[in-house]
């Protein structure tokens, strides 16, 4: 049961994989002038709400919590909320973050609302994988948000070292590299982890 | 391990630093003293008659001139091999084709067919090969060093004596078109000037296509006398694309086809002079003394017949600067003052009166008159300065002598032979390159061994201190021996190295000396060190520090080799403190401080569950650290933009208030400013109150109570004068100006009367001899009985404060028996922070005056955010009783990131420009007439505040976890023993010891402030050793001498201030320490009387 649940972890992480490498390509069919670094906010946002449907289709499909005694209306209602609830908070709470780490707060009120999103709507799940995969995705695409900083001082240059372009694609790859390793990572220590959690 | 060895180990660990710095930096950093004598026409460089009777004619000064006009075409980095493809190879071989080969080919054309009108020279330039100093040189004719002692720090403008400001004051029009780098080194000097900037290197054409634009209009216009065209293409093209690429290849036929439309635009009375400033090495960089980058093209041509003979197969080599004073002397000009060039004998050569002998007569008065102005400037050099060797001065001086008596003996006999004239021509040439020679040896050699010493000492040090701080809480440390015979061993290598020197005859460097005794001292310190460690623990035992924080140093340690990253560190450091305190936050979460355990029902990763039970709310921690970063960020709203990010704009609010326009913008501001003091002052005050340390009738309290307010009065008035001063009525000018004399003045009095009763009187206690309840336990340890183990009696110094302690507390039973008396100590917890904050706000104060009004809330969130950080830190830090006390390193790492961001925010930049001169005039309206070192303290106190403040505060890492104890839960204490325990009645309530913990081990107390000492100094160590290779290693990069020497200065200094600051704040602590003990002393003999 076990290797099946990391397997499905697995799998969705490879769809969102997908999703995200699909929201740089198709847009370029349907938008003029569209590129990454230039339109930069038009790709976070398709780029999110890939991701976001992705989890939502996946969340419906594979139901990851299928108690059924729990699966009456105002449960889900109240669970609905609650994720609002949670998702304003993170966003708050980012914001605030990044914010202090010296955005300019403009900027921020446009931009940095968006990769929470990535990380807060996997909020559904419960069940002990998919959280600790959701742990380590938000953990890694923070580092690659941190990371992403880096190369702005420096002179080379290049378009993507403008502010919120760099610390996004970061975030980005982190989000990506989470998403790889989190399988990998439990499928190490489930030993450990079958421990832990239950 | 007593107090006195504590600091002499510091000491000795600082002097190891100071000796690296100072063999570093006297192998780096050449200097040079610069003279402000001019060259004047009326005034001739020596005694004799002018050649040639050359007074009289127009336009003529000591030589009468031969062209009235120049074009100075400037193309930055054209190497040689750019101009002159060499034909080395052999018939056979196929011709190599390189981008850069054989692009100019006009000039090779010209040389062919017009072989008695141009020359080509290889040209050799002297390092360090940078731009700016390169102009320096090709305009004053002198070896321009990284500091020119005496110049102007506050601008590039060249004080020296030059070619343009000769011709300035002769009257021709300069006009100037190209790299902007001239403006600030000649503000001024032209008469009309196209500035294109300089500083995007990656830009190959913006400088080029301007100047193309102007150039052949201008010339045409004919209003110049001298034209002067800077060509950057070339040097950028390098920079970003090597010389090996196809698009250096377009740069150079661009040059070529710009000389060729100078050519065919020249009149008869016009001399073109192409030259470059230094060359490129193989990948297109230069500043440093390799073989490439020194060689530079040097290219001649007159319309009318200048050179006597066909050119040479072989180009001739000129030293690069020898360019200045035959350019003097054929535009007629008198030579610049500092000049050691020779002038190019072959240029003043008679081409129309083919006679040999008055060619020859020429070129020897042209080299005579040259040869005058070197050794008068020799004889001013010497006078004003030592570093010259005098043996080779006298030599030198001999040589001229005989040579000028020839001169003048063939001049009294005109008739004679033409060989003798070649005799006193070789000889003055020989003088001129002796004097070159001279100068370079002590101006501009970079001393690699000496660069790599200082590294290495440096590098040394800071494992010692690594080494040190890992071992002097490890019991059986043994000290003494480990200071003494290095001390020892130091000290008779120094004596013994200059009794050699000595007998020798050399001089005696003091640099040396000092580099000497900091290796015989530190050898066998490690040699001991590995004697003692190496075989009893693994070397990985070495690295305490934890994972995180040593990722976070190494992230500094790279950033000082990245120029963008030392350009961007006003920046980059709030980014990694603000990184460090969510890391901190972080931590806590993961160790269970933060959160109570029931709220910890997710499941964790990897991380090993809590170890004890939380010390704060998480709320608590959460808004220290949001307040934190708030603080970092409104100082980040202070800063003053670096010149190389033009888009940056400074913050206004760096500026003084009395250059704001507005009265009622300006009257807010001063409001604020004001409050911020207020507030500053409210804050400190509260802090004592909270730990009721302000309730003592000692001095010291007494003065924080009544003379910090009158300090704040002080001030605000000073500034409401220096804001408003313009304003004032006449009436009151004199008064005005007397009070901006008296009152900073008063406030530097006030807080150094302050600190001196700090340190006369330091223990802040309220003792009160209470009646009625009877509270038999003071704050004072309640051991007694014997030592219950042999830990115990390991401090003697405890051992005779319990005993002490049972003495009184014997006394108390009988008293009591009498009456109910009892003494009762308050603040006895707080006492060693009391006195730090209180030292630490009388130190702010006059500090805070030598800043611009508004940096005054700066100093405000510098209080903060230390509050702040420190609170969150101690949260941290357990508590471990009887010790070995430790300061964790991400406390000492955040500490010294603080400062350093503190530094930026205070508005300064590590650049000379960048220095607030104005404190200078703080106190000293009129200036401070010769004395130097009073005004160089004031700006020195502005530059480095936060550096100085920061040492300073640095005890108060250790400190501070246990002032937060009484934060927490009254615990009973139960570590000492159980005996004590019983003897405590249960309802009695237990005052937290807080700070008399330290106390009671002092053992510990001395090895933790050691540590703290060593372990803040390695994170001061490790970033000046950065900044030391990063000067060393990118001594050949564009940015040397803009980016990288001045930050290695400003780090160097500010490593200096620290480190004092930071002897200051152990000694302090120490000298508290002291009091306290004293304190008790007396308590226990009033007792008994
Ligand atoms: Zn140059
Ligand atoms: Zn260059």
């Amino acid at each position: 049961m076990k290797d099946t649940d990391i397997k499905r972890l697995l799998y969705t992480h490879l769809l969102c994989i997908f999703s995200i490498i699909l929201s740089i390509f198709i847009p370029s069919f349907f938008l003029e002038n569209f590129s990454i670094l230039e339109t930069h906010l038009t790709w976070l946002c398709i780029c999110s709400v890939f991701v976001t449907a992705v989890n939502l289709v996946l969340y419906l499909v594979v139901k990851p919590n299928a108690s059924s005694k729990r699966s009456s209306l105002s449960y889900k209602v109240a669970r609905f909320l609650k994720c609002c609830i949670y998702f304003l908070m993170s966003c708050f709470f980012f914001h605030v973050i990044f914010v202090l780490y010296g955005a300019i707060i403009f900027e921020t009120l446009q931009l940095r609302e968006i990769p929470p999103v990535i990380y807060i709507f996997v909020f559904y799940r419960v069940t002990s994988i998919w959280e600790n995969s959701l742990q380590i995705t938000t953990i890694s695409s923070f580092i690659g948000t941190w990371l992403g900083a880096f190369p702005i001082p420096l002179d080379w240059e290049r378009p993507w070292q403008v502010w919120p372009i760099s610390c996004t694609l970061g975030a980005t790859f982190g989000y990506v590299a989470g998403l790889v390793i989190s399988p990998l990572w439990i499928y190490w220590n489930r030993k450990q982890l079958t421990y832990k959690n239950n | 391990m007593q107090k006195i060895s504590v600091l002499l180990f510091l000491a000795w660990v600082c002097f190891l630093f100071y000796a690296g710095i100072a063999l570093f930096t006297s192998g780096f950093l050449l200097t040079r003293l610069e003279l402000t004598n001019h060259s004047s026409c009326q005034e001739p460089p020596g005694p004799g008659s002018l050649p040639w009777g050359s007074q009289g004619k127009p336009g003529a000064c000591w030589m009468a001139s031969r062209f009235s006009r120049l074009v100075l075409v400037l193309i930055d980095a054209l190497r040689f091999d750019f101009a002159h493809p060499q034909r080395s190879h052999g018939p056979g071989e196929p011709p190599v084709s390189l981008p850069f080969l054989g692009k100019l080919d006009s000039l090779q054309k010209i040389l062919e067919i017009q072989p008695h009108h141009a020359r080509l020279y290889q040209s050799k330039a002297d390092p360090p090969t940078t731009t700016m100093q390169r102009l320096k040189a090709l305009t004053t004719g002198s070896l321009p060093t990284f500091i020119d002692a005496g110049s102007n720090f506050a601008s590039y403008a060249i004080v020296e004596d030059n070619l343009i400001k000769q011709l300035a004051s002769a009257g021709r029009r300069v006009v100037f078109m190209g790299d902007d780098t001239w403006k600030d080194l000649f503000p001024g000097a032209f008469s009309q000037a196209f500035f294109f900037p300089s500083f995007n290197v990656r830009d190959l054409h913006t400088v080029d296509n301007g100047i193309l634009e102007h150039l052949y209009p201008t010339m045409d216009s004919g209003k110049w006398d001298m034209l002067i065209a800077h060509f950057l293409g070339v040097d950028h093209c390098g920079h970003k694309y090597g010389p090996h690429h196809p698009e250096m290849a377009k740069k150079l036929s661009q040059m070529d086809q710009v000389i060729q439309g100078l050519v065919e635009r020249l009149e008869n009375d016009t001399l073109l002079v192409v030259i470059g400033d230094h060359g490129m090495t193989m990948t297109g960089d230069h500043g440093g003394d390799s073989e490439l980058e020194i060689s530079a093209a040097l290219f001649l041509y007159s319309p009318k017949a200048l050179f006597p003979g066909a050119p040479p197969e072989e180009p001739e080599i000129v030293p690069q600067i020898s360019l200045v004073p035959t350019l003097a002397l054929l535009l007629g000009l008198p030579i610049p003052f500092g000049n050691i060039g020779e002038v190019m004998a072959e240029l003043f050569s008679e081409v129309e009166d083919a006679q040999p002998h008055s060619s020859a007569l020429a070129q020897a008065s042209a080299l005579h008159l040259n040869a005058q102005q070197v050794s008068r400037f020799l004889h001013a050099y010497s006078a004003a300065s030592q570093d010259l060797q005098i043996t080779e001065l006298h030599r030198l001086q001999n040589l001229f002598s005989n040579a000028s008596a020839d001169y003048q003996r063939l001049l009294q006999s005109p008739q004679g032979a033409e060989a003798a004239l070649q005799t006193v021509i070789t000889e003055l040439q020989q003088f001129l390159r002796g004097v070159r020679a001279l100068c370079i040896q002590s101006w501009a050699r970079f001393s690699l061994g000496r660069m790599a010493g200082g590294a290495a000492l440096m590098a040394a040090a800071c494992f010692l201190c690594l080494l040190v701080s890992q071992w002097v809480t490890s019991p059986g440390f043994c000290f003494r021996p480990f200071l003494l015979i290095p001390m020892a061993c130091g000290l008779a290598g120094t004596i013994v190295c200059a009794g050699l020197l000595t007998t020798t005859g050399l001089k005696l460097d003091p640099v040396v000396l000092g580099a000497v005794a900091a290796v015989g001292s530190l050898l066998p310190f490690l040699w001991k060190a590995w004697a003692g460690w190496g075989s009893k623990r693994p070397l990985a035992a070495l690295l305490p520090i934890p994972g995180p924080v040593l990722l976070f140093l190494l992230i500094r340690f790279a950033a000082f080799f990245s120029d963008s990253f030392v350009v961007a560190e006003a920046r980059a450091t709030p980014f990694l403190l603000g990184s460090l305190i969510l890391l901190l936050i972080a931590q806590l979460h993961w160790e269970g401080k933060l959160l109570p355990p029931k709220l910890l029902t997710m499941p964790r990763l990897c991380f090993p569950a809590s170890t004890g039970p939380p010390r704060h709310s998480g709320t608590y921690a959460l808004g220290l650290g949001v307040g934190l970063l708030l603080c970092i960020r409104l100082a980040g709203l202070f800063h003053r933009c670096p010149e190389e990010t033009p888009a940056c704009r400074s913050s206004p609010w760096l500026s003084p208030l009395a250059s704001m326009v507005g009265g009622r913008a300006k009257n807010l501001w001063y409001g604020a400013c004001v409050g911020a003091l207020v507030a500053l002052l409210a804050v400190v005050r509260l802090w004592l109150r909270r730990y009721s340390n302000l309730k003592s009738p000692e001095p010291s309290v007494l003065f924080v109570r009544w003379g910090l307010p009158l300090m704040v009065l002080g001030t605000a008035a000073y500034w409401a004068l220096a804001s408003g001063a313009d304003e004032a009525p006449p009436r009151l000018r004199a008064l005005v100006a007397g009070a901006s004399v008296v009152l900073p003045r008063a406030v530097a009095v006030l807080a150094a009367s302050g600190l001196m009763l700090l340190l006369w009187r330091p223990v802040t206690v309220l003792v009160k001899a209470t009646t009625g309840a009877p509270r038999t336990r003071t704050v004072l340890t309640p051991f007694s009985g014997p030592p219950t183990s042999q830990a115990d009696l390991d401090y003697v110094v405890p051992q005779i404060y319990r005993h002490m302690q049972e003495e009184f507390r014997g006394r108390l039973e009988r008293t009591r028996s009498r009456g109910p008396l009892t003494v009762a100590a308050y603040q006895l917890g707080s006492v060693y922070s009391a006195a730090m904050v209180t030292a630490l706000t009388l130190l702010a104060f006059p500090l805070l005056l030598l800043h611009a009004e508004r940096v005054s809330l700066v100093f405000l969130l510098l209080f903060l955010q230390s509050f702040l950080l420190l609170h969150l830190l101690a949260a941290g830090i357990p508590i471990t009783t009887p010790g070995p006390f430790t300061v964790p390193w991400q406390a000492v790492s955040a500490w010294a990131l603080m400062a350093t961001q503190t530094f930026y925010s205070m508005g300064h930049q590590p650049v000379f420009p960048a220095i607030h001169w104005h404190a200078a005039f703080v106190g000293f309206p009129e200036g401070h007439g010769s004395s130097t070192w009073l005004p160089a303290l004031l700006v020195g106190a502005n530059t480095f505040a936060s550096h100085l403040l920061f040492a300073v505060g640095c005890p108060l890492l250790l400190l501070w976890p246990f002032l937060c104890e009484s934060q927490g839960p009254r615990k009973r204490w139960q570590s000492l023993g159980n005996e004590a325990e019983a003897r405590v009645r249960p309802e009695e309530e237990e005052e937290p010891l807080m700070e008399m913990r330290l106390r009671d081990a002092p053992h510990h107390f001395n090895a933790a402030l050691l540590q703290l000492g060593l372990k803040y100094l390695f994170v001061l160590g490790i970033q000046i050793l950065a900044c030391a290779l990063a000067a060393s290693i990118l001594r050949r990069h564009l940015m040397v001498w803009k980016v990288f020497a001045p930050k290695f200065i400003f780090e160097a200094v500010g490593f200096i201030v620290s480190s004092v600051g930071l002897f200051l704040g152990i000694a302090l602590v120490m000298r508290v320490d002291g009091a306290v003990s004293s304190w008790f002393r007396q308590l226990v003999l009033a007792q008994q009387r």
